[in-house]
C-alpha cells in the first residue's frame, strides 16, 4: 500500500500546473477562449502536446509515454483546478481508451499515434435523446452492405463534439434497443458525408454538440469493437471525472475559505460564525472522501476484471457525485450574492461541478448500479 | 380542528382559479411553466387585471384598496398565482414600499403613490443592499445629505432587483452619520430613477440573466418631501417592511406547480425499458420531496390560522423564518430534482440572449430541458436573499435559546 506520488509524478504535476497557472491564471482568458472556433485555444491545445500531456496514456510504440491512470488523475485534478476547456477527457482518455483497448489493431495502430502526436482529436459520440446514461442504450443503426457499414440515427451532448475531427460511433448492429450484444464502435471522419453537426457550449462553457448520421459510409473495418469497450473505456473517463471534480472542488473550497476570512459583516470576518465554519468543515471533509473515492477509481480503472472495475467506478461516481453537489452548493451559499453572479470565479467551479455530477451518470445512476 | 377549507374559502379558491383560467394569456403561463423570462409588460398587465378585479393589494388598508380579507384568503390567492403558475403581484410594490407608505407615510404620499403603485403605474425597486452591507444591513453607507429643501445622496445600492424596469428606488440612506448606534440615522426616501446622478449598471448572474444591478447614487438632489415617516427612523420601517413578507414566503404553490412539471416531464423520459415517472427509485425521490412540501404547507397553514385568531394579522410572526428556510430548500430541491429528471439533456447551454451565448438557438429534447440546469443554478439565490438561511436560523436559535 502506498498512497504516495513518485517524483516523476510530483514533476509531472508541478509542470501541469505551471502550464494552467500561465495559460488559466487570468480568470478573464478562460472566457476568450470560449469564443474561438471549437470552443477552445489551439494554442493551449498545442501546449498540452508539448508538456507531453496528449501522448501520456499511450505507450511507446505509438509514441506515448505508457502513463497509468495516476498520471491521468494528476492531470485531470489540474484541469479541474483550472477549469480548462480542452476536450483533453473526451479525446485523450475517453477515446483513447477505446483505441487502446480495440482488438482492431491495424485501426488501433493507425489512430492511436495521431492523438499521441496531437494531429487529430476524436469525441466519442454515445448519448442519444433517450438513453440516459446507458452505454447499451443504442437505436443508431449500423447496416451492412457489401463492405461497409451505413450509419443512421443521432447523436446528443456529445462532449468535445464540435471541434473533433472523427467521431467514435456507437451503432446497433442487430439486436433490440437495450440489447447488449449487437453494438459497434465506428471509426467516422467527422467531414464524411452525411455527417451534421451543431455545435455548442455546454453550461461549464466547455464544447458539446449534437451529431446527425444521416447513411453515413464507413469501411467495415472501422468497427473497433463493442460494448465491452465502450464501457471498459467509460470507466477510465469515470475516473478522470472524479480527479477532476476533486481538483475542482480542493480549489473552491480554498476559495471559499478565503473569502470567508476577508468578507466582513456585523464588523467581523464571516469566518468567525461557528455555523458557518462547520458548514466549511463538512465541505472539506466532504471533498477529502471524494478524494479518497477518486483515488480509489483511478486504482481500480485498469483492472481487466470488469466486474470489479465497474463496481469500483459506480462507487467512487457516487460519492464524487454527491460532494461535488454540496460543496458547490455550500460554496456558493458561503459567499452570498457574489456567488450567484457570472463574473465571479466559484459560480463557474459550481457549474462545472455539477456537469461532472451528470456526465456518464449521475448519483443515483450509480446507486441503482451498485444495488442491482 | 379542521383541514379543509371553509366552504366560502372552496368558493375563493375556485374563483381564483376560474378568474386565472379566464384571463392569464396563454403565452404567458406556458413561458413561467418551462422557465423562461417572461419580461416587464406581461408583469404590468397581468397586475393591472388583478388590480381591476381588486386583487392586487387586497392586504393594504381598505381606503387604498385592502380587502380585509383574512389571512387564509390572502394565502388562497397568492398559493393559486403560484401554482398556475401566474405573475404575483409585483412584491416591491404590493409587499414593500406599499405598506410603508400606507403606514407610515403623509397624505400626500399616499395620494401620489399608492394608487399608482398598486396598478404598477410606478414600478418600484429596492435599494437597500450594498456591497458591505448584505447580512449586516445597518452597516450601509449611502449618505443622504440634507440642504434646504432636499437631500443630496451619495453611495452605492447593489443586487438591485429588475431596476432596469423601475420608475422608482426606495432607499434607505444614511442622514445621521453621527448616530450612536448604527441603526439610529438612517432614512427611508423616495427616489425617482429619472433624477439627475443615478447610474444603473447590469450584473449578470450566474444563469446568464440580468435580474439585479448596481444603481450608483453621484450628487442626486430628492426633494425633503419623499423621506418617509420621520427622519432617522428608516430602520424601523425597514423592519417593518422585511417582516410583511410572510404570506407566500414559503411559496408552496410554487414548488407544487414545478412539481407537477417534474411530473409530466418523467413521463417523457425514458429510464430502462420503461418511462421514469414509472421507476420505483424516482417515485421514492418524488414521494420524499411530496412528504416535505406537505408539512410545510401544512405549517404555513397553522400559523396563519393563529394570526386569524389571534388577530394580529400583519404583525411578523419569529416562524415564518421557518417557512423561509424550509420554503426554499423544497424549491431548491425541486430544481434539482427537473434537472436530474431531463439528466444529459440539461448540459447543453441554450443561450442567455447575450450575443456571446448565441450559441445554440434549438432546444435539445423538451422545451424545459433548456432552462432546467439555469434554473437550478439561478434558485441558489433563494437561500441567500431576503434573509439568508443562515440568518433565519440565527433568529430562531434566538428565539429559542434566548440569547
Ligand atoms: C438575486 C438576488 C436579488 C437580490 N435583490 C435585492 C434587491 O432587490 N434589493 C436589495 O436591497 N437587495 C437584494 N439582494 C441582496 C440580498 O438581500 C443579499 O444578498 C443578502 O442580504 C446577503 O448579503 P450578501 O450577499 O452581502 O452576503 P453576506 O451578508 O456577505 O453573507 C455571506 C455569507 O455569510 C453568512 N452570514 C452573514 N452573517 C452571518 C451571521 N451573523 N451568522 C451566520 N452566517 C452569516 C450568510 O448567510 C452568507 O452565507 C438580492 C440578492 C440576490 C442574490
Amino acid at each position: 500500500m502506498d498512497f504516495d506520488y513518485t517524483d516523476e509524478q510530483r514533476l509531472l504535476a508541478d509542470s501541469v500546473a505551471k502550464l494552467f497557472a500561465n495559460r488559466y491564471g487570468d480568470f478573464e482568458k478562460r472566457k476568450h477562449y470560449a469564443t474561438l472556433p471549437g470552443g477552445f485555444d489551439r494554442a493551449v491545445w498545442a501546449e498540452y502536446a508539448e508538456a507531453g500531456l496528449l501522448a501520456l496514456p499511450f505507450g511507446e510504440d505509438h509514441g506515448g509515454f505508457g502513463g497509468g491512470p495516476v498520471e491521468t488523475m494528476i492531470v485531470m485534478e489540474q484541469i479541474g483546478r483550472a477549469l480548462a476547456l480542452e476536450p483533453y477527457m473526451a479525446n485523450t482518455i475517453f477515446a483513447g481508451a477505446i483505441l487502446r483497448h480495440s482488438a482492431n489493431h491495424a485501426l488501433r495502430d493507425m489512430m492511436a499515434p495521431k492523438l499521441a502526436a496531437g494531429e487529430a482529436i476524436i469525441a466519442v459520440a454515445h448519448t442519444e435523446r433517450h438513453s440516459r446514461y446507458d452505454l447499451h442504450d443504442v437505436t443508431t443503426a449500423a447496416r451492412r452492405d457489401g463492405d461497409d457499414f451505413v450509419l443512421e440515427g443521432d447523436k446528443t451532448v456529445v462532449i468535445g463534439g464540435d471541434s473533433a475531427d472523427y467521431l467514435i460511433v456507437s451503432a446497433r448492429i442487430e439486436g433490440g434497443r437495450r440489447d447488449r450484444h449487437g453494438i459497434g464502435l465506428f471509426l467516422v471522419d467527422a467531414n464524411a458525408p452525411g455527417v451534421s453537426r451543431r455545435g455548442y457550449k455546454m453550461q461549464d462553457l466547455t464544447p458539446g454538440a449534437e451529431i446527425s448520421l444521416a447513411s453515413v459510409r464507413v469501411p467495415a473495418n472501422h468497427d473497433l469493437g463493442g460494448l465491452p469497450l465502450l464501457e471498459r473505456a467509460a470507466d477510465e473517463a469515470i475516473a478522470a471525472i472524479c480527479a477532476e471534480a476533486v481538483g475542482a472542488m480542493e480549489s473552491l473550497i480554498a476559495m471559499t475559505v478565503d473569502y470567508m476570512k476577508t468578507r466582513k459583516q456585523f464588523g467581523v470576518p464571516i469566518a468567525v460564525f461557528q455555523a458557518l465554519q462547520h458548514r466549511a468543515v463538512d465541505m472539506t471533509v466532504a471533498a477529502e472522501q471524494a478524494r479518497s473515492m477518486a483515488v480509489y477509481a483511478a486504482l481500480s480503472a485498469a483492472s481487466d476484471n470488469a466486474k470489479e472495475r465497474s463496481e469500483a467506478i459506480a462507487m467512487a461516481k457516487t460519492a464524487v457525485s454527491k460532494a461535488a453537489r454540496f460543496v458547490g452548493q455550500q460554496a456558493i451559499q458561503l459567499h452570498g450574492g457574489i456567488g450567484v453572479t457570472m463574473e465571479y470565479k466559484a459560480g463557474h467551479y459550481f457549474k462545472r461541478l455539477t456537469m461532472l455530477t451528470m456526465q456518464f451518470g449521475d448519483a443515483d445512476h450509480f446507486l441503482r448500479r451498485l444495488a442491482a | 380542528m379542521e383541514l379543509s377549507f371553509s366552504p366560502e374559502e372552496s368558493a375563493f379558491r375556485d374563483e381564483v382559479r376560474q378568474f386565472i383560467h379566464d384571463h392569464l394569456p396563454h403565452d404567458v403561463q406556458k413561458n413561467m411553466i418551462e422557465g423562461r423570462e417572461i419580461g416587464k409588460q406581461a408583469i404590468v398587465d397581468w397586475q393591472r387585471k388583478l388590480n381591476a378585479k381588486g386583487w392586487a393589494v387586497p392586504h393594504w388598508p381598505q381606503a387604498w384598496g385592502g380587502k380585509d380579507w383574512s389571512p387564509v384568503m390572502e394565502y388562497i390567492l397568492l398559493e393559486e398565482l403560484q401554482a398556475a403558475p401566474a405573475p404575483q403581484p409585483l412584491p416591491f410594490n404590493v409587499s414593500m414600499v406599499g405598506p410603508v407608505i400606507a403606514t407610515f407615510g403623509s397624505d400626500a404620499q399616499k395620494q401620489k403613490f399608492l394608487p399608482a403603485t398598486a396598478n404598477i403605474d410606478i414600478w418600484w425597486c429596492q435599494g437597500f443592499s450594498e456591497p458591505g452591507a448584505g447580512s449586516d444591513l445597518a452597516g450601509l453607507k449611502t449618505t443622504a445629505r440634507r440642504e434646504g429643501d432636499f437631500y443630496i445622496i451619495n453611495g452605492q445600492k447593489t443586487w438591485t432587483t429588475l431596476a432596469q424596469y423601475a420608475d422608482w428606488i426606495f432607499v434607505l440612506a444614511r442622514t445621521n452619520p453621527q448616530a450612536a448606534k448604527k441603526q439610529e440615522g438612517i432614512s427611508f426616501i423616495l427616489v425617482d430613477m429619472k433624477t439627475p446622478g443615478i447610474t444603473v449598471r447590469p450584473i449578470q448572474l450566474i444563469d446568464g440573466g440580468h435580474e439585479v444591478n448596481e444603481v450608483w447614487f453621484d450628487e442626486v438632489k430628492v426633494p425633503a418631501e419623499n423621506l418617509v415617516g420621520e427622519e432617522n427612523k428608516g430602520w424601523d420601517y425597514a423592519k417593518f417592511l422585511l417582516g410583511n413578507e410572510r404570506t407566500g414566503i414559503a411559496r408552496v404553490g410554487a414548488s407544487k406547480q414545478r412539481l407537477r412539471r417534474v411530473r409530466e416531464l418523467a413521463a417523457l423520459e425514458r429510464a430502462g425499458d420503461g418511462a421514469l415517472i414509472e421507476a420505483p427509485w424516482f417515485r421514492e425521490k418524488l414521494a420524499e420531496v411530496d412528504v416535505d412540501l406537505k408539512a410545510l404547507e401544512i405549517t404555513q397553514l397553522r400559523i396563519l390560522s393563529d394570526a386569524r385568531k389571534s388577530g394580529k394579522h400583519g404583525v411578523p410572526d419569529p416562524r415564518s423564518s421557518i417557512l423561509k428556510i424550509k420554503g426554499s430548500e423544497i424549491q431548491q430541491a425541486t430544481t434539482e430534482l427537473l434537472m436530474e429528471v431531463v439528466g444529459p439533456l440539461a448540459m447543453p447551454f441554450q443561450g442567455s440572449g447575450e450575443p456571446e451565448d448565441a450559441s445554440n438557438e434549438m432546444a435539445i429534447g423538451p422545451e424545459d430541458a433548456a432552462y432546467a440546469a439555469p434554473t437550478y443554478f439561478n434558485w441558489r439565490k433563494i437561500s441567500i436573499y431576503g434573509g439568508s438561511n443562515e440568518i433565519q436560523r440565527n433568529i430562531i436559535a434566538k428565539a429559542i435559546l434566548g440569547f
